[in-house]
């Protein structure tokens, strides 16, 4: 009996270690911050942010299976990039972090989810484009991903995006990487639920690579460097991430941009970085020029 | 409307997809539904149970997890294709087996004990009273819910696009996904082309349904 | 063990019977014993993947995905069915401007797949996902409830309709009180199936982003790291069994109940063919 406790015990030790070390290897980042709530803030009468601010709440839309960016963790919490400026956002508001209602977006909701009020911002590895522009508006970039490939630590064929014409290659069902890859380089693709469904594939070699933004990519090559490798460090896509917001609601995309550009010079951009992507790529990157229109 | 005809390749190769999919699949699930539903009433008690416990166990689990297993378990022992649509064709068809061999079992059930009785007293084997008596009569009860599962097969094959086949649900996805603007009518483009398959399945399933409640 | 299908087996047949039964037997434990261990080669029975399962918050979130996944059930069930039955009368209505139509919108939802229907709840009434899975699984299952128990009622002889309009009953009355009940009770086989389906189908809510069982352990095993992706996966789906398993079982229980109350009833059909092989 006692044996058998101190077994079980030793398992559990063994898990938790390995729950830890998983939870801190794939850099969902538990290293959550709680950035400094403005007091009283006052706006101008019948803005967004008076209206938010005046509520004390706001609805964040935002990934829940997104590594690094917007990932749920066991606690029921999610963590990652987006996650910490949105709460940097939220906080200008005086709005504290527990009060901020986190709504799961999908890619195919963002746009109505905004039209229809379900969400006041979505902060969800959210490409900007024109198409989107015509029925949400942009704050930002805050971030400028790049779509990169990842294959085998042995695949030596694979060194740029042209070399992928009529392979297989693994994406998110529906995501703007796949339509890239397929559209723009002739790979066949394979489409899978997330991207960690993606790696078994590859693993088989039923695949010959995987492609997203470089900083998902980062995470599972950092997760398994035994295994895998990114094909190039170059990226070959410019994903500029923005905020995406009511449409026409100018005055309230200026604000954002204004608190980005204020996140940028006091540091809490790069402290949002670096307690969650950044346990990846450890360079921070420069707030991107962001894009007043 | 302009998303819909700007990808109508798009669209149409998902279609062909699904089709290919549905018939594949459909086809190998009527043969070893049959085979299993032959099973399950055969003299051999390894086969009964056999039958049953595969009909049980497949019932009650979700398409995701068949499709976990056909697509990720499946090459983890060493079955790999070059084909993912062969994963697929495995899980759709593995699954609606078991459906097809409950239809076909209660199909049988609607044949009179007497028929049964009639070919065993002029000396047929299990065999022959299976295939010549009892199996052609029951097709005529078992077409209908046949259909339908036919029907909910063609439905189930959009789980595909999760797991590395590019069907017609996926195509839907991906274009929502270009079309921030015109989801809506993304959606509606997928709908009209799976009810292009399933209506007209209904219709057939409703007008054999009526043919046989006319001859009974 | 009689059969009409074939003879009391002798003891030949029996002997060979038994040494199909044994080889069938050894035949199957072969391929799962090689299953099992192919996979343990690959070190996926390690005890350090599974270890995951003493911690608590590992089983809270299964919890949580279980309750999700039968709150859903449970709430559209409740629904689907009585919409169900609504749906089946306006079918077989004798007015030809209510049949019709019903026909219509059933064969509309009978062909459109759960997902999209969620999905499009989901986005064209920005609905939480919740609602969005419950009206996509309500707005299909009732469609299908209505079919079936129009098969029950159709099946039923003819006699019992034309008694209940003797004794006076209007068409409406001799519908409600004499065909459906027998009706429902003839296809409780079919709908109980279709109980577990609609149960299995919430797992079509990841599409709206709906966290039931099966999305709770897909973003656990992300987070938690590739490596628990099997052993996650092995007791979602042994728990999945299990649920539908006893839903099937208790439907069947209740209905066994039901029907030796109501002994003598129409519903307890003809001898068949596979019932008389089965016992």
């Amino acid at each position: 009996m006692k044996a058998f406790m101190t077994r079980r015990k030793s398992l559990l030790v063994a898990a938790s270690a390995a729950l830890a070390l998983s939870l801190s290897a794939c850099g969902g980042g538990t290293a959550t911050t709680n950035p400094t709530v403005a007091e009283k803030p006052t706006f101008a009468a019948g803005s967004t942010m008076e209206k938010l601010s005046s509520a004390g709440a706001i609805k964040i839309g935002t990934k829940f299976d997104q590594p690094l960016f917007g990932q749920k963790g066991l606690d029921g919490k999610p963590v990652g990039f987006d996650v910490e400026i949105g709460k940097l956002i939220a906080a200008k508001l005086g709005i504290a972090a527990d009060k901020i209602e986190w709504v799961e977006t999908v890619s195919a909701n963002r746009e109505p989810f905004i039209e229809q009020s379900r969400v006041d911002i979505v902060v969800a590895t959210y490409t900007i484009n024109d198409k989107r522009k015509q029925v949400v508006s942009f704050a930002g970039p805050y971030y400028e991903a790049g779509q990169a490939l990842m294959v085998n630590k042995d695949n030596t064929s694979i060194t740029k995006p042209e070399d992928v014409k009529g392979k297989k290659v693994c994406s998110v069902t529906g995501s703007t990487p796949a339509a890239t890859i397929v559209e723009k380089y002739g790979a066949e693709l394979v489409p899978a639920a997330t991207y960690s469904a993606c790696l078994e594939p590859l693993r088989n070699k039923q695949v010959e690579a995987i492609t997203t933004d470089n900083v998902i990519l980062a995470g599972f090559v950092n997760k398994e460097p035994d295994a895998f490798k990114l094909a190039s460090d170059e990226t070959f896509t410019k994903e500029p991430y923005g905020i995406g917001l009511k449409k026409d609601d100018t005055v309230f995309r200026n604000w954002i941009n204004d608190q980005l550009e204020a996140f940028a010079s006091d540091g809490s951009y790069k402290k949002a970085w670096e307690g969650t992507a950044g346990s990846v790529i450890k360079t921070a990157p420069e707030l991107p020029e962001l894009n007043r229109y | 409307m302009d998303v819909i005809i700007e990808n109508l390749p798009l669209y149409w190769e998902g279609f062909l997809r699904t089709l290919f999919l549905s018939v594949v699949s459909g086809v190998i699930a009527l043969a070893v539904g049959t085979l299993l539903a032959a099973a399950r009433v055969s003299p051999i008690a390894a086969l009964r149970g056999f039958s049953m416990a595969y009909v049980e166990v497949v019932r009650n689990t979700p398409l995701t997890i068949a499709f976990f297993f056909s697509a990720i378990v499946l090459p983890r022992l060493g079955v790999t294709f070059q084909q993912f649509e062969v994963a697929a064709i495995i899980a759709l068809s593995a699954y609606t087996a078991a459906f097809v061999a409950e239809a076909v079992r209660s199909g049988v059930n609607s044949v009179p004990l007497g028929q049964a009785e009639a070919a065993r007293s002029i000396g047929m084997k299990f065999s022959q009273v299976l295939s010549l008596i009892v199996l052609p009569q029951a097709v005529r009860s078992v077409v209908p819910p046949l259909i339908n599962i036919m029907i909910a097969l063609v439905k189930n094959s959009s789980v595909a696009g999760a797991f590395f086949v590019l069907e017609l649900f996926g195509y839907g996805r991906q274009l929502a996904n270009a079309n921030g603007d015109q989801v809506l009518m993304v959606l509606i483009g997928v709908a009209f082309f799976y009810l292009l398959i399933t209506v007209p399945l209904g219709i057939v399933a409703s007008t054999v349904e009526r043919k046989v409640a006319i001859a009974r | 063990m009689t059969s009409v299908l074939y003879d009391v087996p002798g003891p030949k047949a029996r002997r060979i019977s038994l040494l199909g039964s044994v080889v069938g037997i050894v035949l199957i434990a072969g391929l799962l014993g090689f299953a099992i261990y192919t996979l343990a080669q690959q070190g996926i029975f390690e005890g350090q993947r599974w270890a995951v399962f003493g911690l608590p918050d590992v089983w809270a979130l299964i919890g949580n995905g279980i309750v999700a996944t039968l709150s859903a059930a449970a709430v559209a069930a409740v629904i689907a069915f009585p919409l169900g039955l609504l749906l089946c009368l306006l079918r077989i209505s004798e007015v030809a401007w209510i049949r019709v139509p019903t026909r219509v919108v059933l064969e509309f939802l009978r062909g459109m797949p759960v997902v999209l229907m969620m999905f499009f709840v989901l986005l064209v009434f920005a609905t939480n996902p919740f609602v969005a899975v419950v009206t996509g699984l309500v707005l299909y299952n009732s469609a299908v409830f209505a079919e079936i128990i129009r098969a029950g009622i159709q099946s039923l002889p003819k006699g019992q309709r034309e008694a209940g309009l003797t004794v006076g009953l209007t068409s409406f009355q001799s519908r409600l009180i004499i065909e459906l009940p027998q009706a429902i009770r003839r296809m409780m086989p079919s709908l109980v199936a279709q109980l577990v389906v609609l149960l299995k189908d919430t797992s079509l809510g990841y599409i709206v982003s709906y966290e039931e069982l099966l999305r709770k352990v897909q973003l656990m095993a992300d987070v938690l790291g590739f490596q628990f992706l099997f052993p996650v996966f092995f007791v979602a789906a042994a728990i999945y069994i299990a649920i539908n398993f006893s839903v099937s079982r208790l439907a069947i229980g209740i209905e066994r109940r039901g029907s030796k109350k109501a002994a003598g009833g129409v519903a307890k059909a003809e001898p068949a063919i596979v019932e008389a092989s089965a016992k």
